[in-house]
């Protein structure tokens, strides 16, 4: 057994776990919370597949960023257990499960025909994944992609900053 | 499977040293913070426990741990209880990238003297660790269910997420010098004197103003400004629970001054050639130099923490958010323009 593998089951579980209890906890908080835990277990399967790179961005940005803006909104807003989930199954709900279980189907049935490969991971001397050689494929090969990434966000910069300006203007 | 044994053995050593350093280093820099702001204010300071009241942050502990645990009837137990552990399992975490000096050679196998000084993410571990050190606080302040510890909570995560922009920005300067994200070729490139503080003077101010603001420290300790916030976000919080939240403040003081040290101040390098003290490179005498050498730097920049905390008043809030915004980002990126331009030409 390999040390990676004994990491990834671990990991696996626990992104598993607590991504249900996030799309299940009726409190706000404590969904935002098992998000968090489990962008960290994310960036764990990110280190054992030797990518530090996007696993420390994984926490930066996802953990660091993003949530603690959303967690900050939430109790800004003082949002509490939310009380209005419907319990009766009307006609849209009934819909909804089933369209959901069929997706459900095709995915496992997918899986099962994709007979996937027993891959082995990655040595701990491949550097494929530093940051030099990301840096260095994002402005050779991925140019383009990358400019145009940049200049999106430029423009969503500019709407927020109008947006927010609005009434001072 | 040895292998890892033996791996996972030396990392546990290494964790259980280390924290034991930081713990004594935060007891420490309590003692350090009262006798200064004692001798600053003409006092005395603590006199009684010990000699020159030296045990007294033990006896503080003590106490601490005997005092009872009040969690408010209205709080949300689960995260009031949780938000400590958060707050100061990740001031401690970020000692798993430090380097605290080179390495020791024993029959020939190199033992780094820090858990994973070498890994080439190390610094970006330590900022995502510090971005991800506002959910104690937040969660502090929210689970309390109390005006105070609420307030106290958004102000720290406005007040962080406003500064961890400067903070990264300015960093980026001594990446492009140094062109490598570990902590360890970050030390060894400034070696003889040439201390990154005097390429990136500006990137260095920048840095400092914004580790003030990151571990809410006056001037910046606007979380927990008492004559409007009674505590701030531990105001719901006694005994131990308490305790945890102090010591993370002076573990993240002591990060702060250590992670100055590592980039700017030339790490665990003595400030002589290592051949003047007759050492070989990789002895344990060396090492041991090189480790005294990094305290004496990191407990400077803690001396200077206190040392400003007890001689600067509290900014007004929207003077701390426009001094981030307005002043410290666009020299952040100014910084970042200048040191890209410097690169570019010198190298």
């Amino acid at each position: 057994m390999n040390i990676s593998y004994f990491f990834f089951i671990i990991l696996s579980v626990l992104a598993v776990a607590s991504a249900i209890v996030t799309i299940s906890t009726k409190h706000p908080i404590r969904s935002a919370i098992a998000l968090v835990v489990h962008f960290f277990m994310l960036a764990g399967l990110y280190l054992t597949l030797n990518a530090q790179f996007v696993a420390v961005m994984q926490i930066l940005v996802y953990a660091g960023a993003i949530m603690v803006l959303v967690v900050f909104v939430i109790m800004l807003l003082n949002l509490s257990k939310d009380q209005s989930f419907e319990k009766k199954i009307t006609f849209n709900n009934f819909g909804g499960i089933v369209l959901a279980g069929t997706f459900g189907l095709a995915v496992i049935y997918a899986f099962i025909n994709l007979h996937p490969e027993p891959t082995s991971f990655p040595s701990h001397n491949l550097n494929f994944t530093t940051v030099q050689v990301i840096g260095r494929s994002l402005f050779t090969n991925y140019i383009v992609q990358f400019e145009a990434i940049g200049l999106l966000l430029t423009a969503a910069i500019i709407g927020a900053v109008l947006l927010a300006k609005r009434k001072l203007m | 499977m040895e292998n890892l044994g033996w791996i996972l053995l030396e990392a546990s050593i290494k964790a259980f040293v280390i924290l034991n350093i930081v713990l004594l280093g935060a007891a420490a820099s309590v003692y350090l913070e009262r006798k200064v702001s004692a001798a600053i204010q003409d006092r005395i300071g603590p006199n009684r426990v010990g000699p020159f009241g030296i045990l007294q942050p033990f006896a503080d502990v003590f106490k601490l741990f005997f005092k009872e645990d009040i969690v408010p009837q209205a709080a949300d137990k689960l995260f009031h209880a949780l938000a400590p552990v958060i707050s100061l399992g990740v001031a401690i975490a970020v000692y798993a990238v430090i380097p605290f000096a080179h390495y020791v050679e024993i029959n020939g196998v190199k033992y780094y003297l820090g858990i994973a000084p070498d890994v080439n993410i190390g610094f970006l571990f330590i900022l995502a660790m510090t971005s991800v050190g506002v959910y104690g606080i937040t969660l502090a302040g929210w689970s309390s269910n109390n005006k105070y510890s609420l307030m106290g909570g958004l102000r720290s995560s406005a007040q962080m997420i406003s500064y961890e922009l400067s903070m990264g920005l300015s960093l980026i300067g001594v990446v492009l010098i140094s062109s490598s994200f570990s902590l360890n070729d970050i030390v060894l490139q400034q070696s003889g004197w040439k201390w990154n503080v005097f390429l990136q003077p500006l990137g260095f101010l920048i840095f400092l103003v914004s580790a003030f603001a990151e571990t809410n420290r006056a001037p910046f300790d606007l979380p927990e400004a008492e004559p409007e916030l009674v505590g701030g976000y531990n105001t719901e919080y006694s005994g131990m629970k308490f305790g945890m939240f102090f010591l993370a403040e002076y573990a993240n003081m002591a990060t702060s001054s250590a992670f100055i040290t590592l980039l700017y101040f030339g790490g665990w390098q003595l400030p002589f050639p290592a051949e003047w003290l007759g050492l070989q490179e990789g002895s344990i005498g060396l090492a041991l130099a090189q480790f005294t050498t990094f305290m004496i730097k990191v407990g400077i920049f803690v001396l200077f923490f206190i040392w400003v905390r007890w001689s600067i008043p509290r900014f007004r809030y929207d003077q701390l958010m426009n001094l981030g915004w307005k002043v410290l980002l666009p020299l952040s990126i100014l910084n970042v323009i200048l040191t890209s331009i410097g690169v570019l030409i010198f190298k």
